[in-house]
């Protein structure tokens, strides 16, 4: 496994393992509130520095840029429930509007409203025309096209 | 000549039950969740970087494709243990291993080295078995 240090004792390397893992559940849990770096940090207890380069380690992207992760992808479920783009801005941790905009379309490649937008038509369309979601073969398979 | 798979199919035994196994514990991505008249629902996930490879969630009901009989073998076969789905990869798989020990994930091997690389096996909310992999 991708070792955070090869010559620590496999005991310690469980340990390790279960403290960063502790804290990115951390993370999946507590991102829509006010929580950062040092917060995250301290749930694992470790040094920010070390804590960075573990996570990183075996998560391949930092503490940050996973949380901001885990506050667009929350955002995007919000989104396509038709919730307000200013809400779910606040529901899902960002303090700013306009770096939860920023950060949104860097993500997704479309501003929140833009997003909502194109959900709502997909959503309606799901219901409206399901077979369209459907490989043919599925559909003639399973018979949907008789319902 | 092929170039790519598009959909797989899992045969599962509940689907809102998969559902939760699928996303909520392993973070699967929800591709399409479409309503297919009475009873029937179409449901894919996606694992995480891979947003083209659709997991249909299929469940084994009575119908147009299965009889009861069928049914009834192929719940007993899933529940069984009898079918194993799919690989997947992770990037460290003893992390990935302990997150989905602590989210309730059942292991049938825990990660071990092997010629090819590190390995474990867990089994889904219904029964499939599948193998989760680090290459070396």
């Amino acid at each position: 496994m991708a070792s955070p240090n090869a010559k620590v004792p496999h005991y310690y390397k469980i340990y390790l393992y279960k403290r960063v893992v502790q804290a990115k559940l951390f993370i999946d849990v507590h991102y829509a509130e006010s929580i950062n770096l040092n917060s995250i940090a301290d749930e694992a207890y470790f040094s920010k520095y070390h804590f960075i380069r573990l996570f990183k380690s075996i998560y391949g992207k930092t503490p940050h840029h996973y949380l901001t992760q885990v506050r667009i992808n929350a955002a995007k479920q919000l989104l396509k429930k038709d919730i307000q783009v200013s809400e779910v801005c606040t529901s899902v941790g960002f303090d700013s509007a306009t770096s939860f905009a920023v950060l949104f379309k860097k993500s997704v490649g479309l501003s929140p409203s833009a997003y909502q937008q194109q959900q709502r038509q997909r959503m309606t369309d799901i219901v409206a025309r399901p077979l369209r979601y459907v490989p043919n073969c599925f559909v003639e398979t399973y018979g949907w096209n008789k319902n | 000549m092929i170039t790519k798979m598009t959909h797989m199919c899992v045969y599962v035994l509940n689907q809102d039950s998969a559902y939760d196994f699928y996303v909520n514990k392993l973070g699967f991505k929800v591709h399409t969740d479409a309503p297919m008249g009475p009873g029937a629902r179409w449901l894919t996930v996606c694992p995480t970087d891979q947003p083209d490879l659709e997991i249909t969630l299929f469940l084994v009901a009575e119908g147009a494709m299965f009889t009861s009989d069928t049914v009834k073998t192929m719940t007993d076969l899933i529940k069984k243990g009898t079918f194993g789905a799919a690989v997947f990869t992770c990037v460290d798989l003893q992390a990935t291993y302990e997150e989905l020990k602590t989210k309730g994930v059942v292991f049938k091997k825990t990660p071990t080295k092997e010629f090819y690389g590190y390995e474990a096996l867990f089994v889904d909310d219904s029964g499939n078995w599948f193998s989760l992999s680090q290459p070396i």
